[in-house]
Order: structure tokens, then sequence, then C-alpha cells
């Protein structure tokens, strides 16, 4: 309750930095790159501030509008820390990656530091009215950053990608105004609370009648397009090929998981019991997302394309683990809940390993378009081995992580997916693993065609990495080796989050 | 003291009705002062109502043996209206600022009418209650008649016949009404208090909240909004929509349901649903959101995107006082607090920073001029404007929208999913508008590039400035603190809801 408001100032130091870069001109990515380090600096701290038993730590808790359940209401656990350091660390990445900005640097960084403003506030709310307001904050800075310095097609991607997310919005936004109608509260750990005992559906029955199942469609709904599960992700794939490539870094590896945040900070917990009833349904929805992300990744020409349906794949796996485990398990039964809490830590996981690779593979993309003056295609491109051997090494570090290789970070997020998912629902594992399959041939036909194979006449002197893109690289690539061999270094401080939700959720 | 913001807008009327002609920039000044100091009252009032119930400002016994009272008094509600209209009045003079055509004359018309609705909101007696109404139907009619654009005479014409007629719905119910009461009072609170029989509320209820009503621009009857809001010059469209609209909603709910309740009830038997006239009124508020906003969403002139977007708004005020709950109808004078703000505000930008420098409302044309980078200014302030329009939360319009959202649901859920529907066909409207107006890629063909030839953007002028951030800030403040609003029109909600106006 008391003490230094250190998720405040962590949601206001971005915006400071927007206001100044604003004004900066040429100047605004120092300002950025000032910004971002201090936040993740910051991030970090409050990473080291979490509390023992999992609960929520930091938290700051004052009236605002009384007479409508509004309260300021901020708190972190080592879900929502782990995603601060996520959102600061891909942020960082996404302003180091962005030094060709010259059509106006000032606002260009100001809304990518807006944006990492909506980020931070919408991990640490745990008041409705809070947190909706910086998850709709995200979204306009988004638009921007796509309408004014994306591809060919900018204009329609932007406009899909906002409306499409504000549909999904609204249909929340409604659902939760029912949930405030019956229970009077906006307060996530107060209507957690009433809905682990099941009084929230006693309420919401009294008041409204049988409808608490539509209620938890509409939240679905809303968090369904941002994640995305199919088939509302059809916006997805123009938005992160017309955004500019550090944006697209922005969007797959910090803001899609706003998406999978709120399933679990806000569905789950609220209506866990109806995610049960309709599990299956929604197991076949994430197994689809799984299935088809690979395969139209496969499909694609377009290497930005390739990584955009890529991603969708591997959030396919958060939204299989996160389905799978919403099934109700006897005390007893320890396996089960063992299980459970493997596919929650791995979906947890993934969550931060999916947004530092694609983060990484989108910068390799911006790179390869640099020097290439725009270009994009797989075809483009043959053999950078033996003119850039430092950068085909390490794009293919990145791209073995994004692969799932063990040693690297994107192993064990999948894994403990799989090991969680497989005794919850073997059928959907097994066929999910038909994702695993047709992701490894597309990742490893990247690696053939672009890193090794015949090195074609334009490509026989392509530029390596320079210096500065060195030292920004290693950092990442050796964060990709540290999760991969040290996992525990993450888990030990979500897995007390971990047992603590599992043992407030119903389902 | 909040009479005095009436007597101050008619001195003003009537000194720039004597000022010598040409005398436009003194005109002008005299007109802000006036606007100015209207606002530092009603401010003042606010605060120093903070807390308190109905205020009895004025009561002076005028036709004795009618039992009519010159009664002015102020509840939460009014303060918060008169609030909204003295910032609308400031931000009105201030987009009006280039008024060349007998300035004296627009800003004495312009002042007259801000008295009016100063009156209509401060009236506690029916009869003065009309007489204000009525009183601010006259300058609208010359404003747009004389400084009009798009088919001018007929919109001026058309918004006085739906005015009148509105009106004369509304005097036979109240007539009605007193005679029906037999009390010697035309004092709100007392008819409030008279018991008036059930079967006489049943009627006369739709008669007084449709004639209301068709002032809020409710669905069927709205169509002089939009030509009136596209006809008008800036400053008028601003309190058309900012202000006007708000006092047939404000009709609707201090005389239609304060002094009817149970109007409301139902029927006794329902058709196709529909069970009493709270149903009715509520079906073709919906229709209105939905209507309004598909209508937008198919403009081709800009300002009439914003003229339906109108109507649009309109639909949840009307929503929200369907409800008939206490949140809902706090919703609802919010939103009319809100909308009165940026309808004034995206009706600033559109008919007088973009308009008055490209000479084109069409988004076509439009499209065309890559106004982003022409006009930044104007570029962000309508975005803001129409993050804020959209019902974007940190904006007073998502405070109001989510309060009538709560109290449908708390009536009928299909009212909210449909209101639903609506919100996300505005955010279409808004941001298509958004795209073709300021930042669209489109080549300018031969046509427009021969206009820009010709032209040079004027530089943005301070009163335009002092307006945008003036409504903008406002628009914040209510998003992120609507505490400070909530805690004046709640009780004063409660109060009517719960019988009379104490």
């Amino acid at each position: 309750m008391s003490g230094f408001p250190l998720l405040t100032l962590l949601t206001v130091l971005p915006l400071i930095g927007a206001i100044i870069a604003l004004g900066a001109g040429k100047r605004a990515r120092g300002v950025a790159l000032v910004t971002t380090i201090a936040s993740l600096a910051l991030a970090l701290v409050v990473w080291t501030q979490l509390s023992v038993d999992g609960s929520m730590a930091l938290v700051e808790l004052h009236p605002w509008v009384p007479s409508l359940g509004i309260e300021y209401h901020l708190g972190v656990d080592g879900l929502g820390a782990l995603m601060l350091v996520l959102s600061a660390l891909v942020t960082l990445m996404s302003v180091d990656a962005a030094h060709r900005v010259h059509h106006q640097p000032g606002l260009y960084f100001a809304l990518v530091l807006l944006l990492e403003s909506g980020l931070f506030g919408s991990f640490t709310a745990l008041n409705f009215f809070h947190w909706f307001l910086f998850w709709e904050l995200s979204l306009i800075p988004a638009f921007f950053l796509i309408k004014l310095w994306g591809g060919a097609r900018r204009g329609p991607a932007a406009t899909q990608f906002f409306v499409y997310t504000m549909a999904g919005s609204v249909a929340l936004l409604i659902a939760f105004l029912a949930v405030y109608v019956a229970t009077n509260s906006m307060d996530f750990p107060h209507l957690t609370l009433l809905a682990s005992t099941g009084e929230l559906e006693q309420m919401v029955t009294a008041h409204l009648g049988p409808v608490t199942l539509w209620l938890a469609i509409g939240v679905l709904a809303g968090f369904a397009v941002k994640v995305p599960l199919a088939p509302f992700h059809t916006w997805l794939p123009a938005a992160y090929a017309e955004a500019p490539s550090p944006v697209t870094m922005l969007l797959t590896g910090a803001m899609s998981k706003m998406g999978v945040y709120g399933l679990l900070r806000i569905a789950l917990p609220l209506f866990g019991h109806q995610i049960a009833q309709i599990r299956t349904p929604l197991l076949v929805l994430a197994v689809i997302t799984v299935v088809m992300g690979a395969w139209a990744a496969a499909a694609q020409k377009d290497l930005k394309r390739v990584f955009a349906y890529s991603s969708v794949n591997h959030l396919g796996y958060c939204l299989l683990g996160i389905f799978a485990l919403a099934v109700p398990v006897a005390a007893s039964d320890t396996g089960a809940l063992t299980s459970q809490a493997a596919a929650l830590n791995g979906v947890i996981l993934q969550m931060f390993n999916h947004g530092v690779t694609a983060a990484a593979l989108f910068w390799f993309v911006a790179m390869l378009q640099e020097r290439t003056g725009g270009h994009r295609g797989i075809g483009d491109f043959g053999g950078l081995r033996k003119p850039a051997p430092v950068l085909a090494g390490l794009m293919g570090i990145a791209l073995f992580s994004s692969l799932g290789l063990p040693g690297l970070n994107g192993f064990v997020g999948e894994f403990l997916i799989f090991r969680g998912v497989f005794s919850l629902s073997w059928i959907a594992a097994t066929v999910s693993l038909l994702g695993l399959l047709v992701t490894a041939t597309v990742i490893l036909t990247i690696i053939q065609k672009v890193l090794w194979g015949p090195t074609p006449q334009h490509c026989t002197n392509f530029p390596d990495l320079h210096a500065g893109e060195r030292m920004a690289l290693a950092p990442v690539i050796g964060l990709m080796f540290l999760v991969g061999l040290l996992p525990q270094l993450i888990v030990d401080s979500v897995n007390p989050t971990v047992v603590y939700l599992l043992a407030h959720w119903r389902f | 003291m909040l009479a005095w913001t009436i007597y101050l807008s008619f001195a003003g009327a009537l000194l720039q009705a004597l000022l010598p002609k040409g005398r436009n920039i003194l005109s002008r000044w005299i007109a802000l002062a006036v606007a100015v100091v209207g606002l530092a009252i009603t401010v003042a009032g606010f605060v120093a109502g903070m807390g308190q119930g109905r205020e009895v400002l004025v009561d002076l016994p005028w036709v004795p043996s009618m039992g009519v009272h010159y009664l002015l008094a102020a509840d939460g509600i009014s303060r918060v209206l008169v609030l909204l209209t003295s910032l609308a009045a400031v931000a009105g003079v201030l987009f009006s600022w280039n008024i060349e055509l007998r300035t004296n004359e627009f800003f004495a018309f312009y002042l007259a009418l801000i008295g009016g609705v100063y009156g209509v909101f401060l009236s506690f007696d029916l009869f003065l209650l009309f007489v204000f109404y009525e009183i601010a139907i006259v300058p609208k009619y010359f404003i747009i008649a004389i400084w009009g654009s798009t088919r001018r005479e007929y919109a001026a014409m058309k918004l006085a016949l739906f005015s009148f007629v509105g009106s004369a719905m509304v005097l036979i119910g109240l007539l009605a009404a007193y005679a029906t009461a037999g009390s010697h009072s035309t004092g709100l609170v007392e008819l409030a208090h008279a018991n008036l029989p059930v079967s006489f509320q049943m009627w006369c209820f739709p008669l007084v909240f449709t004639g209301f009503a068709i002032l809020a621009g409710m669905w069927p009857f709205h169509t002089w909004a939009p030509t009136g809001h596209v006809a008008a010059p800036t400053a008028a469209s601003m309190l058309l929509a900012g202000v006007v609209m708000k006092l047939g909603a404000y009709g609707c709910l201090r005389v239609g349901i304060a002094l009817f309740p149970h109007g409301l009830d139902p029927w006794g038997f329902s058709f196709v649903g529909i069970g009493s006239w709270r149903d009715v009124f509520a079906l073709l508020a919906v229709i209105g959101i939905i209507y309004g906003a598909l209508v937008a969403l198919a403009q081709t002139d800009f300002k009439f995107v914003i003229g339906y977007s109108s109507v649009s708004h309109m639909g949840f005020v009307l929503l929200g006082l369907m409800t008939l709950n206490q949140i809902g109808v706090s919703g609802a004078v919010l939103q009319m607090f809100s909308h009165g703000i940026l309808a004034g505000l995206l009706f600033a930008i559109v008919g007088r920073i973009v308009y008055e420098r490209t000479h084109t409302r069409q988004l076509a044309e439009l499209e065309q001029m890559h106004l982003f980078k022409r006009l930044p200014f104007a570029a962000v302030a309508f975005v803001i404007a129409g993050m804020a329009s959209m019902g974007l939360p940190g904006f007073s319009g998502f405070v109001a929208e989510m309060q009538v959202l709560i109290g449908a649901w708390k009536v009928n859920p299909w009212w909210t999913a449909a209101a639903g529907v609506g919100i996300v066909i505005g955010v279409a409207y808004t941001w298509r508008a958004l795209q073709k107006a300021f930042f669209s890629d489109l080549l300018p063909s031969a046509h427009v590039l021969e206009q820009e030839n010709v032209q040079h953007f004027a530089a943005i002028t301070w009163p335009e400035v002092t307006g945008v951030v003036m409504l903008v800030s406002v628009s914040l403040f209510i998003g992120v603190y609507p505490k400070i609003l909530l805690d004046t029109i709640e009780p004063a909600v409660k109060a009517l809801l719960t019988g009379g106006a104490q």
C-alpha cells in the first residue's frame, strides 16, 4: 500500500520522454534511447521487488471515481513484471532498430514512447477502467505508426487493424460493464475472488439472467482479436507486413502479449468456469490457429509475412496452453495439477520468448531491407553466410530459437506447454505437433535459401553487420542462450505466481 | 449569482445592436468579454454549488392570477449545463473571430441565443421556461438565414418549423397539465407534486417528450439537425449541436420525465416486445444511434459527417434518459456536457479551421490536399477530437457512454448490445473521415492543383488555438477526472428521479 509509487513512475517515464522527443527533432532517437534504457532499468528493479508468494506487489491504491467503482489500483505479480521487462526490452530493441527514420523523427519516437507507456499501464492496472484506458491508448500510436511510416498499402492495413481491434474492444467493454452492473466492482482482484467462489455467476444471473456465458464470449472476443485467435486473425498479416519493421517488432513483440495477458488477468480469473464449458470449441480454434499459422507461413514469399504468420502460430501455443488448462481438476489429482502448472508456466515463458525472438527476427528483416533498399522476399537473398557471416550466424540463432531448438529460449516455453497439454488434452497436443513440424520446415527453408545455398551475383558484396549493430544484437542473442540454458532465471520468479493464480481460479 | 448570466448576455446583445456599424473589432471584444464573464460566473456558481442541493436564485410573482412566478433556480443538472453553455459561448466567439459581415448584428443574435439558453437551464417555472425556450428559437433562424451557407434559407426555415411544431406540442401538453393539476402555480416543483392522474400522464407524457425530443434530434424527427448544422455558420453549428440540442434533452428530463413519471409505466399489454412509452422512446433512441452512425459513414461532405454524428450521440442521451436509473440518467447528463464540448470542437475544426482555408468540405477534394502536412494543427486537433468523439477512454465521452451502457444493462441487454454496434460504426465513420480529410495518400488532380497554386493557407490564428486548446482540455480533464461533474450531477438526478425537483 505504502512506499514509493514505482509503477506510476514507470508508466509516466515514457510519457515524459515522448513529450521531450516530440520537440527534439533529429535528436529524438537519442531521447528515446535514453528513455527506453531507463525504463528497462526501472522494469528490472520492479522485477526484483516481487512478493515471495506470487501475489501482487508494489500495490498502489487510491480512490478515483467512487460512484462508478473506479480506483487507481496498480500492482505487479510475476506475470505482470515479466511483461514489463519484455515491453521495455522490445521497445528498446525497436528504437535501436529504427535509426533510419528521416521523416518526422520527433513524432515517430514520441508515438513509440506513448505506445510503451500504454503497455506499461495495461500490464500494471488492476482496475478495469484504468486497464481499458491504457489498452485503448496503445492502439492510437500503433495506428499512426503504421499509417504514417508504413509500406505501400498502409492505409487499408492501418484501418483494418484499428477497426477490428476496436470492435473486439467494444464487445469486451460491454461484457465487462455487465459484470460491473452485477457486482458494483471494477477491481480485478476483488472480482477474481468473487469468481473463485462462484458468487460472480450467481450475482450476474440474479441481476441480468443467465448471460454469464455470453459475457465470457464477449470478453474472449476482445482478446481473441488482439492475440489473435483464428478466425479473428485476418487483420494481422497486412498490419505486420505494412508496418515499418521496427514497429512490427513492437506489434508482435509486445502488443500481441496484451491479448494473452488479458486472457490470464481477466478472462480466466473471471470466467474460468464458462471457458471450461466451451473449452472444446476453443481448443479447436487454438489448434486451427497453430496449424493454419504454420501452413500459411509456409505459403508466403515475403519474409515479413512469413514471420507474421509464424507469430500467429507461436501465439497459438499460448492459446492452446491457456484453453487446455481451463478444466476442473480435483484437489487430490496432483498429476493434473502439475500439468496445469506446467502449461501455465509454459504459456508465460512462451510469451516472453516469442516477444524476444519475434522482435529479433523482424529486426533482421529491417537490416536486410536496409542493405538492399527495401527487398524482403525470400527469393531476393541467398547464401548470405559467405559475404556476411556474422549476420547469417546471428540470424541463424534467432531462427533456430523461433524453431524451438533445445538450448535456446524458444524451446523451454513450448516444451512446458506441450508437457502440460498432453495430459490435459492429448488430441489437441497431437494435432498441434503438426504445427511444430511445419514451422520447422518453414524455418529450415529460410535458413537454406537465405543464409545457405549458392550466393547469387547481387549478394556477393552484401555488407555484414557493423560494430554498432553487433553490439546491439549481442545482448539479445545472449539472452536467447541464457533463457534457453537457465530457464529457472525466469521460472523461479514466475512459478510462485503460477501457483497463486491456479489456486485462485475456478474452472 | 447565476442569474446574471442571463441578464449579462441580453445586455451584451442590446449593446451589440446599438453599436455603430464598422466597429467590428470592438464588437468582437465585447462579445468575448461577455462570454468570458459568463464563464467566470458559471464556474463560480458551479464551485459554490458543490455539495448543495437546489438553490433558488430569484423568486418574484409575475402573473399572480395564474400562479406564474419569475422563478430562477439551479440544481446540479442546471449548474453543469450552464457551465457547458458558457464554455460553448466562449469557444463560439473565438471561432467567429473572422466574421466581417454585419459583425455586431451577428453577435447580437448570438448573445441573445446564449441568454435564452441560460434562461431555459435556470427556469424552475414552467411558463418562464417556455418563454426562454421560444426566445432561443428566433436568433437561430436569423443566424442561419443571414450568415449561413449551403441552402441556408431552406435549412433555417426547416429548423424553425421543426422547433415551432415541437414547441406547440409542448405547449398543449403543459396547458393540459396546468389545467388538470388544478394547482395555482406553474412552478416545476409544485407541478411535480400535483399527482396528475395516471391516465392523463399516459397521453400527455409522449406529447411533451416528443415535443422536446424533436429539438434533441430524436429519430425520425432528426432531419432538421444535419441540414441545420451544415448550413449554419461555424459558431452557430457549435451552439446548435453543442447547446441547443441539449435544450431539447433537458426539457425531456426536467419537464417530461419529472412531471409525468407515470407516463413511462407499462401499458399493460405489449406488442413485439414494446410495452410502454419507455420502450418506444428507447427504441427510437437506439435507432437514432445506429442510423445516425450509418448515415455519417456514407457522407461525402465533411460537415455532414459531424452533423449526423450528433444524431447518433444524442441517441445516447435519450437512451440514458430512458434507463430511468440513476447511473443511466447521470450518464445522459454527462453525455450532454461531453457532446456539447466535442460537437463544438468538431464543427470548429471542420467548419472554421479547415473550410475557411480549403473552401471545400467535399471529402473527395480534401483527400487530395494532404492536410496532415499542410495543416498539421487541424489534423492533430481532429485526431484528438475524433478519439474523444468515438468514445475512447481518457476523454469525457467514454465515461458518459459507459454510464449509459451500464444503465441500459440494468434495463434491457438488447439496448446495450445495439448501442455497442453504434459505437463500432462510430469508430468506423470517424476514422474514415479522418483518413480521407487529413491522411490520404492520393495524388492531387489537376483541378485541385490549380486551386492550390493560387491559395496559400493562412496561418492558424490565436483564437483558433485558444478555442481548440480550451475544448480539448475540458474533455480530457472530465475524461480523467469525471468525479468533479458526477458529484454535482448524481445527487440532482437522484432527487429528480425520486420525485420532485428537490
